[in-house]
Order: structure tokens, then sequence, then C-alpha cells
């Protein structure tokens, strides 16, 4: 099964923005915007939601602050306590920046591998980018629908923002 | 280009017209040449000081830390004070990618991919004072806390030294992450451009299959957004607990509250001076001129005035606190700093971190590179020598004066220490070869800044002309790569 896609290529950030605002609202499907660069604007343009790794991040900066704790807590004053300068086996406060760094590192760690896993990114990974769009072309994804004419109205409706060129291609859908 | 209603007051970051096309080409130019005499002279020198450096450890490792001139009294010296120096060279690297990047700044767009690999590099070198400085490297894991077979002998979560190693193996993994999560869509730019071989191979791989789709730019800039939150604190919090090796001690001198902002606001001075020391390098030797502009380097020095007033009102409020609190071990510390046998590297830090940064007040020597460049040498001298001032005048005198001693380096010490920089421009100089120095995409999305209409260059940029519109050959085979298949350059007439 395979359905044709529409793709037209702008030079511009302007351009690109306009476009994908029309598209959305002549009621096209837009399957995704190609850009060189993060355009702001294009989220709301393409009616994305905010991203939800936020609450990735915020959990496993719990996750590394409850462990670290723990860890603390468990060796110093359950495991082996140690008398060190007669300091009290639960320090608390002496637990605190240990506690913060590994709260920064698992929250890092862990929204940046949360977010290669959302967004498909993996060493060996074989999708290639359309031609340009990583260089100084926006290319706009546009999958016509069943209705008849929709192709050369979504064209037409590319071409009318000032598309440098469209290309109609065969993707497994 | 932003659509934003700017000040006329604004002046554009990248300082000469460029398409989207040029910016990509010339960016990419160096890693796509040949390297030229320059480079391999400086890689040569560079390479031979790390050698000597290598030789140096490897001759202190195999006879032991007696080849060091430390004694009883003064147990930490060079190899602490290079520590604290390095590390606090690597922060103006996270404060130029995180903390701008949090204040909205939008001219740090073309010096924060140089400014974190300087941080990595810094942080590699500092690393390796703590791990010589062991005596039995071999064994470093033991500062880890993992179950073993010494009756499960823990750590001692109470030491600031191990704080340290939690911290600064924190800083190098999140600023690595950071640098490597900025650096993926210009790995995707470089490998669309590269011709079939080994390196299209290793940027296919490293690029992780990065498209430019905005579904995931904006998953991107979330995670981006976050990484910087999550760098801002660690970067304070990293010096601060290195500032805690000194001052959770009782030796005077040490043992003064003030040290966490006091440290955080000596290494931003003293990173952004060594930022500027490269980057002024760089954009002369590539050709960068427009894109690290004199405006940048004026904001930069700017920082430094800033942060040299801050590291001026600490000098000054421990010589208060020290008069003021009564303690006459307190006052002797600081009167031994100022007049004692190590009053010359006192007055060599005065100079050089209180006075010197002052010349930035002159908007000529503000603008002028080679005014600034010499300027943030001496700052880095100066800050240097702080380290080795607070280090060693408060160890060699504290209470007792039958323990009173003095500290001379030996060549094993100073080897060492020049050794690293032989390590920090090695790294320096292949990374200028191997990767983009100036990260493509975030300079793109600053090009029509303060510009009222899309750049349209009159002149071709000076090191090569307009990108040539042939497209990397890609196989013509049909295959099907969800979401879309190949297409080729072929397919837009420009």
């Amino acid at each position: 099964m395979s359905a044709p896609v529409l793709i037209g290529y702008f030079d511009s950030e302007e351009q690109v923005l306009e476009a994908t605002r029309a598209a959305r609202e002549a009621g096209h499907d837009l399957r995704d915007v190609y850009t060189p660069y993060a355009v702001h604007g294009l989220d709301a343009a393409m009616g994305l939601k905010p991203s939800r790794l936020t609450w990735v991040c915020f959990a496993a900066g719990a996750l590394g602050c409850t462990l670290a704790m723990s860890l603390q807590l468990y060796t110093s004053v359950v495991s082996w306590p140690l008398n060190v300068g007669g300091k009290p086996f639960n320090s608390f406060p002496a637990f605190i920046p240990v506690t913060f760094e590994l709260t920064v590192l698992f929250a890092a760690l862990t929204t940046v591998g949360a977010f290669f896993v959302r967004a498909k990114l993996f060493p060996g990974n074989k999708r290639q980018a359309l031609p340009r769009v990583t260089d100084d072309r926006f290319a706009i994804v546009i999958a016509p629908g069943q209705k008849p004419n929709a192709l050369e109205s979504a064209e037409a409706l590319l071409r009318e923002h000032g598309a440098v060129a469209t290309d109609l291609k065969e993707v497994a859908s | 280009m932003s659509n934003q209603h700017l000040s006329p007051l604004r002046v554009p970051l990248v300082s000469e017209p460029r398409t989207l096309g040029q910016l990509t080409e010339e960016i990419c130019a160096p890693m796509e040449r040949s390297p030229t005499w320059k480079w391999w002279v400086a890689f040569g020198i560079a390479v031979a000081v790390l050698a000597t450096g290598a030789g140096i450890v490897a001759y202190q490792v195999g006879t032991g830390i007696g080849v060091w001139g430390l004694n009883k009294t003064i147990g930490w010296a060079f190899d602490i004070t290079n520590f604290v120096f390095w590390v606090g060279i690597g922060h103006a690297g996270t404060l130029i990618s995180a903390i701008l990047f949090l204040f909205r700044q939008k001219w740090r767009t073309s010096i924060n991919r140089a400014a974190e690999a300087m941080t990595l590099f810094a942080v590699m070198c500092a690393a390796l004072f703590p791990l010589i400085h062991m005596g039995r490297p071999w064994l470093a894991f033991w500062v880890l806390p993992y179950p073993n077979t010494r009756g499960s002998l823990w750590v001692n979560f109470r030491s600031p030294l191990l704080w340290d190693v939690f911290a600064i193996s924190t800083y190098f993994t999140v600023s690595a992450v950071f640098w490597y999560v900025g650096l993926i869509p210009d790995l995707a730019t470089v490998r669309d451009r590269l011709k079939a071989g080994v390196r299209k191979a290793v940027f296919k791989v490293m690029s992780l299959g990065w498209t430019g789709s905005n579904r995931t730019w904006s998953r991107y800039e979330t995670v981006y957004l976050l990484l910087a939150g999550l760098a801002t604190p660690l970067v304070l919090s990293v010096h601060t607990i290195v500032s805690m090796d000194f001052a959770t001690s009782v030796i005077p001198g040490w043992h003064t509250t003030i040290f966490p902002p006091y440290f955080v606001a000596g290494a931003v001075f003293s990173g952004f001076a060594m930022v500027l020391t490269l980057m002024i390098i760089t954009r002369v030797v590539l050709g960068y001129e427009h894109l690290i502009t004199l405006r940048h380097l004026e904001n930069m020095t700017k920082v430094i005035i800033v942060t040299g007033g801050l590291v001026s009102l600490a000098y000054a409020t421990e010589f208060f606190i020290a008069w003021y609190s009564g303690n006459p071990y307190e006052r002797f510390a600081f009167m031994n700093r100022a007049f004692g046998p190590y009053a010359w590297a006192y007055w060599i830090m005065v100079t050089c971190n209180v006075v010197s940064p002052h010349l930035f007040w002159f908007k000529k020597i503000r603008t002028s590179p080679a005014a600034i460049f010499v300027l943030s040498l001496v700052i880095n001298v100066g800050m240097w020598f702080e380290r080795f001032v607070i280090i060693v005048t408060s160890l060699h005198r504290d209470f007792l004066p039958s323990s009173w001693s003095m500290y001379t380096p030996t060549m094993v010490e100073v080897g060492t220490f020049i050794g690293t920089f032989g390590l920090f421009f090695t790294l320096f100089l292949l990374f200028v070869r191997v990767l983009p120095i100036i990260s493509i995409g975030e300079v793109k999305s600053v090009l029509g800044f303060a510009r009222s209409t899309p750049a349209h260059p009159e002149t071709p940029p000076s090191t090569r002309p307009a990108p040539a519109q042939d497209a990397p050959e890609e196989s013509s085979a049909a295959r099907h790569h969800p979401p879309l298949a190949i297409a080729t350059r072929k397919d837009v007439p420009v």
C-alpha cells in the first residue's frame, strides 16, 4: 500500500510559515514540514502540541534525587557507619551536593534518551533527508485527501505561497 | 528571518549579508579542505607539548609523588591549583551555551559551539590532576561507591573531595550531552554535503538519521531548553563544590563563606578570557570576522568587566572580614598574603585581575581584537595566580610557626601543567578540523536579526562563491524510507 505525497519546496522562512498555515486551514493532511533550522511559530502553524518531555525530565530528576539520597543514607548510616572526624552518620546537609549532582545527571540523560526514542533518532538510522532541507530549503509534505482535485488544489496552494518547486512522491504508508 | 519589530539600534549579528546556502558553505569550508601549513605547525607544537607532558606524567607515576615539590606543610599546591584553574576555564562554555540561552541572548549563537568544546577539553585537563595526584591512578575507581570485597567499605559521602568526584563527572557528562545534542542538526547538514565514503558513513551514524522534521525540531527545542535549565544550576554548583574543598576546612584564608560565589565569579572571569583568546585567533585564521563580530568580542569584554568587578569585590571583602572578625590567625593569613614571602604572586594577581579589566571601559580597547587578545592572556595569568595564592599562601603559614614552610614547584609539576595545555590545544585544533565550529542551524536562525529584508548578498562570500546547486549524488535506487522516499536535487530547480 503506498500513497502519493506532495512535497513543496520553499526558500524562505516566512513563505513556509504562511503556506503551512494555509494548508492546514484548507484541511489538507500535513504530514510534516522540514526546515534547516528551528523556525519559530511553525509549531503553532502546524498545530503541534507542546512536548511532554518536560514531565520525563521532572520524573527522572525526582528519581535521581531519591536514589542519591537513599544511597548515601544506606551506605553512611545502615551498611557501614564510619566515624569520620566526629561527624554524625546521618549528615543530611553534607549529602545535598551529591544528591543535587545526581538529580541533574539523571534528568539530563533520561530527557535526552527519551527524546531520541520519541523522535526515532538512533545510530544506523536509514532515514534520509529531503534534498537541501539541511542546507537552505524548507519543505512541506502534504498527503492529499481522497477528494477529487485534492492534489491539484494542494499544489496550487503551495505555488500560490511561493513554492520554488513541487514534487510528487510515492511513500509506503 | 525574524519578523519582530526591532529597534534601529540593533545591529545584525552576522555583519555581512549572507544567504542560508552561503552560510552552510562558509562554516563547512574548513572541514572540507586540507589543513593549511599554519594548522600543521600549530598542531605539531601542541602534540609535542602533549607528548612531553605525557612523558613527565609517566615518569611521575613510575617514580611516585615524591618527585613533586610538596612537603609536610604544603600537601596541596600545583595539582589542585591547576585543577581549579582548568575547571574555571571550562565554566564559560556552559555560561555562554546555557545561561545566555535562558536569557535569550541571540549573540551566543556564533560562539556557543566552540565555547562548549572548550568546556569539555578544559574539564578533561582538570580531571587529569586529581587522577595523577592519587599517585596510584589505576586505583581511581575506588572513589566510586560500588559494592566491593573490602567488607563493602563505602566512600565517605561527607567529604568535599567526593562531592568533587560527582560534580566533575556529572558536569563533564552533561556538558558532553548538551554539546552533542546541539551538534546533531549540523552533523546532518555535513552528512548531506559529503560524497559517499568513510566520512559520510561516520557522519551518518553520528547524526542519528536527523531529517530536519519540524516535529523533531519542536521536541529538540524543548530538550535543549531543559538541558540549558539543568546546566545552569549545575555550572554554579560545580565551582561551588570545588570551593568547598577549601571552605569546609579550618585553615585561615580558606575557612570563609564567600568562597562559592567568589570562585564562580572567578571561573566565569577566566573562562571568558580563554574563550576570547581562542575566538580571536579562530575568527582571523578561518575568516569568520563577519560571524564572530567585534560586537561579540565587545559583549564578552563587558562580561569580563562585571566578573572582574565581582572578583575584586571578593578580594576586598576577604580583607575586610579578616580585619572585622578580630581573628588574629585570619588577619595574619591575609597580611602574609599581601606582604609575606609570596607577595609577588599576590600583586601579580591584583594587577591582572583587579586593574587590567578596567581597561575595557575604553571603547577603543574594547573593540580592538589585538588589545583584547593581550588582556585576555593577562587575565588568564592573573586567574592562575589567584588559585595559587589562595592555596599556597594559606597553607604555608598556618597556626603553628613550627610547621611553617615554603613551596617551590619542581620541573615535574611545571611540565605536567604545560602538558595539559598541549592536550587542550591538540583537542581544540582537531575539533576545528573535524566538526563545524559554529552552530550552523542557530546562526541561520539569526541571519535576519535586525535586517528589515531577507539578506540578499551583493557580493559573494570571501571564501568561495555561493554554493553550487549540484546535489551530493544519492543512489537512484528507488528505496523507500518512511516517511519519505529519496529525492535527488534534480527535483529542485533553482
